[in-house]
């Protein structure tokens, strides 16, 4: 397969390897006398640590130290990207302010004598009061953390909100409010965290295998905490990684303390989280409690939209931080045009876990907030939700679209798109079969959401508002780099700075190039998760990869093709402009017999002596690429369900959906990620939920108790697209990481609660688990 | 996670079970409860001893009057046997609604009652349809009715040197039906129960003759819902009877609020159940 294979459902190159078991992630990666770590983590979400009795533990054999906050002050606090608000120590330092906090590190012959270590270590705590819920945090009453002035870290404004309360207090205006929790959750990646350390002593450098999905990164916080010539003396390594979904996104300090044990130990040094421990040391996500507002005309009409609530950012800041809520801020008009819009968001610490960029990080909350407050204005209006949403888009001749926060959104025909979920679900028939039921005393529901979500993360701009690696010593931006380089014996070789975690992008490279240069994917090898290989790349996140890294990857073969395409003209004595290259190789156009294949090319561009006058041997190129805008994919959602009347069960019956991504390389693929973003979206609506008791004790530690759902939960999804391509970038792709997870959640409390209307139920606080609809249910009747 | 260190035995006749048991030591079947519980280090026997190797354990036999269960047979191999679908329906629908497949592949119902979860499914269905376990150790076999052997949370009426080799379930007669229902944490049938019931009924010329309803989920063990089974027995069976029935579900059982309901909701879901499993058994008949 080569050209023409963009754009078709090629089966993913990664998955031999990984269906068969043999894929490599970190831990199947063995060294020679390495050592594992286990950590004693706080049980407490606040507490002044007393004492730390390490003595039985050093004495246990095989037991070969124990590190407390007293042997790793000095590397200083973990870096973060964004640093604002209170940055993590290493380990706890004097104070733990969340459950799960590292206290102590305990380094030992291998990982069931470092547990056992570790649970022979006592730590005395003199308990502290905890503050856990985040707007009790935002009034300030009780400070998280005394050396900072204040809980709220950052606050996001944007908008007038004078304007908005104006059009609010106008006679003939209808205000549609909810205040809304938009609930924490556990990024829940099939592999747990793990990292492997090796110091090299006597070359000062170290390598890192870790789950990460920001490889440099990594590599510049270790090159800036231990004091490295450079960035060059870190290599960081993701090999396979087992699911990302934001968790990798980030640098963290059992990366660091591992690399710190290895150095003083000079031993390998593992460190393999365990699940539960990913509860409470792995970042969390969303955390929002906030109030939207919808100000409209009697007749529908969108005049004003508000966003006012606070953000929980747990205990500490680490790498995006306050800056996640941000990206929420990009998308939180929706696909409405406003006349006055406002929003304001509190980033307040708790004594919590922290929380970070989760899929979508910021705007499915946004998204979330919009599609719920548009359905309840509709019935605030009496109108049809799909009408009154169509009334108020953006139109596909506003595109480019100016929107009140200050984004250019690249291009969209919204109402074609959900006229398309209309049809293709037969929402008309859906309503009948709804009235039906309902006259039987069934609660069926239809619920639809629309979404705009800003992709592809870029362009570096972004970086002077303080969106870069500069945190980590990196000052590089929201740009990607490619090698593309063609091996003497005319295999390929493309080298990626994106820090996949399961998506395809070794299949997905492989067939840009594969399209581009007419060499066959079965050539082609994808290395990427390795910072010698690159010279950056900001890694995989925000739905970025195809759109930055993809890109960067054509533009580099583009450049191999320029440059063989010469050397194909040297060979075939004809002009490098009527090259064509096709089946391997490349020939005159219009004269398909007057061909050269690839390895008669790369033998060429191999032996100087064989080249054009004046050309340089070799071929192999390097590219950048920065977009000249996010990209805007989109879409349309309906869900239909039905509660149990008794139980306050909610049964998902069916899930339509009509995505645009804008040009698609894989179709498969993007399925693939519609699938499983969408049913993360389900959980979010339905199940999940980081659950602390008031003394910020976590309830929902284990995946017994924190529910994520599974296939035989869910319906099979019928998926539908249309295709708007970008202009931000020349393969006009847009990205379809998040769209599943950012719509799919309030398509679903929009069809319980549609469902049930009758009762005249207006909102329901996720998860809708059955006893929060049953109490619903039960305050309605009565 | 790892647990600590124990011993690990694995007989292959009951007998060298038996000299393996003793004070500090678990038996071992799928390992689906015991494993979790040992990593997480919640629990830390001395000795496991793995029954999987011992013959004769891992089937489901008729003996004419009753049929049995053997140690070693699966949720799956309970939820699909012809067997126990046609005597003890209730039982193998618990079966088949525990975990996910994976689970119901490995885990055991005989390992399921011993655990007796109060969120569990089969110990309700083995209550509903008269199970008897059949507890036996090198002092001797007991016979412990499915009534006297959920005693506590997490706790049933076997000693650490006992195996439940086997239960033994009474076969379906005339006139005889039994059903098994949940809401399960996750929605649906999803998951351990929030509540569940499990519900045998005996009906001769147009009433109830006898009844036996189980609950699930709410207090702190699978237990015997005794006025529900008193209150059918007499009655047509009609729905204003199993309502009336059904008012007596809590009797005696305190509803313990979770994650998954409040006290109030539970108590409510318990209602529910039973009541659906009622007419389901009386469906089944
Ligand atoms: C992912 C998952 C989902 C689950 N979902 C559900 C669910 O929806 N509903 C539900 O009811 N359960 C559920 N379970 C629990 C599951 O059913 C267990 O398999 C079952 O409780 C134990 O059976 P086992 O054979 O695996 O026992 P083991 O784990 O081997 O043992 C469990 C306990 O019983 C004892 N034991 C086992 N067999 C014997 C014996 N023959 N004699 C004496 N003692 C014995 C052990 O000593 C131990 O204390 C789930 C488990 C998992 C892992």
């Amino acid at each position: 397969m080569t050209q023409g294979v963009f754009g078709t459902s090629v089966k993913r190159t990664e998955d031999p390897a990984l269906l068969r078991g043999k894929g490599l992630f970190v831990d199947d990666i063995k060294r020679h006398d390495e050592a594992a770590a286990a950590f004693v983590r706080s049980p407490f979400a606040h507490a002044r640590i007393t004492s730390i009795d390490k003595s039985a533990a050093e004495a246990m054999p095989g037991v070969q130290a124990v590190y407390t906050t007293d042997d790793v002050r000095s590397l200083g606090p973990l870096l973060a990207q964004v640093a604002i608000g209170k940055l993590r120590p290493l380990l706890a330092d004097e104070v733990v302010k969340h459950v799960g906090e590292a206290v102590v590190m305990v380094v030992a012959d291998n990982a069931a004598i470092a547990r056992d270590g570790a649970d022979a270590v006592l730590v005395d705590y003199d308990p502290l009061t905890a503050i856990i819920d985040p707007e009790y945090a935002a009034t300030n009453e009780t400070l998280v953390h005394d050396e900072l002035e204040s809980n709220v870290i950052h606050t996001w404004e944007a908008g007038e909100a004078d304007a908005v309360q104006e059009l609010a207090d106008r006679e003939d205006t209808v205000v549609t409010s909810l205040k809304m929790v938009n609930q924490r959750l556990i990024p829940t990646a099939i592999e747990p965290r793990g990292v492997l350390a090796e110091w090299q002593h006597g070359y000062d450098r170290v390598t890192l295998h870790t789950t990460t999905q920001q490889p440099h990164a990594v590599a510049g916080a270790l090159a800036l905490t231990f004091g490295l010539p450079g960035v060059n003396s870190a290599r960081v390594i993701a090999p396979e990684v087992g699911g990302g979904f934001g968790r990798g996104l980030n640098v963290y300090a059992e990366e660091m303390l591992a690399v710190f044990a290895s150095r003083e130990l000079g031993r390998p040094v593992r460190w393999i989280e365990t699940r539960s421990e990913a509860s409470k040391s792995t970042i969390h996500g969303r955390g929002w409690t906030a109030t939207a507002t919808i100000v409209s005309e009697p007749d529908g009409h969108f005049l004003a939209y508000s966003l006012v609530g606070v953000a929980d950012m747990g205990a500490y800041s680490q790498n995006f931080s306050v800056a996640i809520p941000v990206l929420g801020q990009f998308t939180m008009p929706g696909q409405y045009k406003w006349e006055a819009i406002y929003w304001k968001m509190d980033c307040v610490h708790t004594h919590t876990p922290t929380v970070d960029a989760y899929r979508g990080a910021g705007r499915p909350e946004t998204t979330f907030y919009v599609e719920r407050t548009v359905d309840a204005a509709a019935r605030d209006l009496g109108m049809d939700p799909i009408e009154l949403r169509k009334k108020n888009f953006f139109q596909p001749e506003d595109f480019p679209a100016d929107t009140l926060i200050g984004m250019t959104m690249d291009s969209g025909d919204y109402g074609s798109n959900l006229d398309i979920l209309v049809e293709k679900a037969d929402i008309k028939g859906l309503r009948a079969m709804q009235e039906a039921a309902r006259a039987e005393g069934r609660y069926i529901g239809v619920g639809i959401a629309t979404f705009v979500e800003a992709c592809g993360l870029a362009p570096s701009g972004f970086a002077d508002a303080g969106v870069s690696w500069a945190g980590y010593g990196l000052p590089s931006a929201f740009n990607e780099s490619a090698v593309v380089r063609i091996n003497p014996d005319a295999s390929a070789t493309v080298v990626t700075g994106t820090g996949p975690t399961g998506q395809g992008h070794e299949t997905v490279w492989s067939q840009i190039v594969s399209d581009r240069l007419a060499i066959p994917m079965e050539r082609i090898v994808v290395i990427h998760g390795d910072t010698k290989d690159t010279p950056m790349g900001i890694g995989t996140g925000g739905s970025r990869s195809v759109a930055v890294g993809g890109v960067a990857v054509a533009i580099a073969a583009d450049r191999i093709k320029e440059k063989a395409a010469k050397v194909a003209a040297h060979l075939l004595e004809a002009s490098a402009e009527d090259i064509v290259f096709a089946d391997n190789g490349a020939h005159v156009a219009g004269s398909p017999d007057k061909s050269v294949s690839w390895t008669d090319i790369a033998a060429t561009a191999y032996q100087p002596h064989k080249m054009p006058e004046g050309m340089e041997a070799g071929l192999d190129m390097t590219a950048f690429f920065d977009p000249s805008n996010l990209t805007w994919p989109y879409g349309s959602h309906v869900a239909v369900v039905e509660v149990d009347p008794d139980t306050g069960d909610v049964d998902l019956m069916s899930y339509s959906a009509v995505d645009d991504c804008g040009n698609i390389v894989n179709p498969m693929i993007v399925a693939g990620q519609l699938h499983g973003g969408i049913a993360q979206g389900i959980g979010q609506a339905l199940f999940e939920e980081a659950v602390f008791d008031e003394d910020g004790n976590l309830l929902t530690a284990s995946l017994l108790d924190y529910l994520i759902p599974t296939a035989a939960d869910l319906p099979s999804f019928d998926l539908a697209k249309t295709t708007t391509p970008t202009d931000a970038n020349p393969l006009g792709v847009k990205g379809i990481g998040e769209a599943g997870t950012i719509v799919s959640t309030p398509t679903i409390v929009n069809a319980v609660v549609d469902a049930l209307s009758p009762l005249g139920i207006n909102d329901i606080q996720m998860p809708l688990r059955p006893k929060r609809v049953w109490a619903a249910m039960q305050e309605a009747r009565s | 996670m790892y647990p600590r260190q124990f011993d690990y035995v694995a007989p292959t006749s009951l007998e060298e079970a038996f000299a393996a048991l003793g004070d500090d030591s678990k038996v071992m079947a799928g390992g689906m409860s015991l494993i979790p519980l040992m990593k997480m280090r919640l629990f830390s026997p001395d000795v496991i001893v793995d029954i999987a190797r011992i013959p004769g354990l891992a089937t489901i036999h008729d003996a004419g009057d009753h049929i049995s269960i053997g140690a070693l047979v699966t949720h799956g191999e309970t939820a699909s046997s012809d067997s126990v679908v046609a005597n003890a329906t209730a039982l193998a629908t618990a079966a088949s609604l525990t975990g996910d497949v994976q689970v119901r592949n490995r885990g055991t119902t005989c390992g399921a009652l011993a655990h007796a979860d109060v969120a569990a499914d089969q110990p309700a269905g083995a209550l509903a349809c008269g199970a008897v376990m059949i507890a036996q150790s090198a002092s001797g076999t007991r016979e412990i009715p499915a009534s006297e052997f959920f005693v506590d949370a997490m706790t049933s009426a076997l000693r650490s040197d006992e195996v439940l080799t086997s239960i033994r379930l009474p076969k379906t007669g005339a006139g005889e039906g039994s059903a098994y229902d949940k809401l399960g944490r996750r929605g649906g049938h999803s998951d351990y129960a929030v509540a569940g019931a499990a519900a045998w009924v005996k009906k001769s010329n147009g009433s109830i003759e006898a009844a036996r309803v189980a609950l699930t989920g709410v207090g702190i063990k699978p237990t015997l819902a005794s006025g529900v089974a008193d209150a059918l027995v007499g009655t047509d069976g009609s729905d204003a009877a199993v309502a009336a029935a059904t008012e007596h579900a809590l009797e005696g059982v305190t509803v313990l609020e979770d994650l998954y309901g409040s006290e109030e909701y539970k108590s409510h879901l318990a209602k529910v159940y039973v009541s659906r499993a009622i007419k389901q058994a009386l469906a089944n008949i």
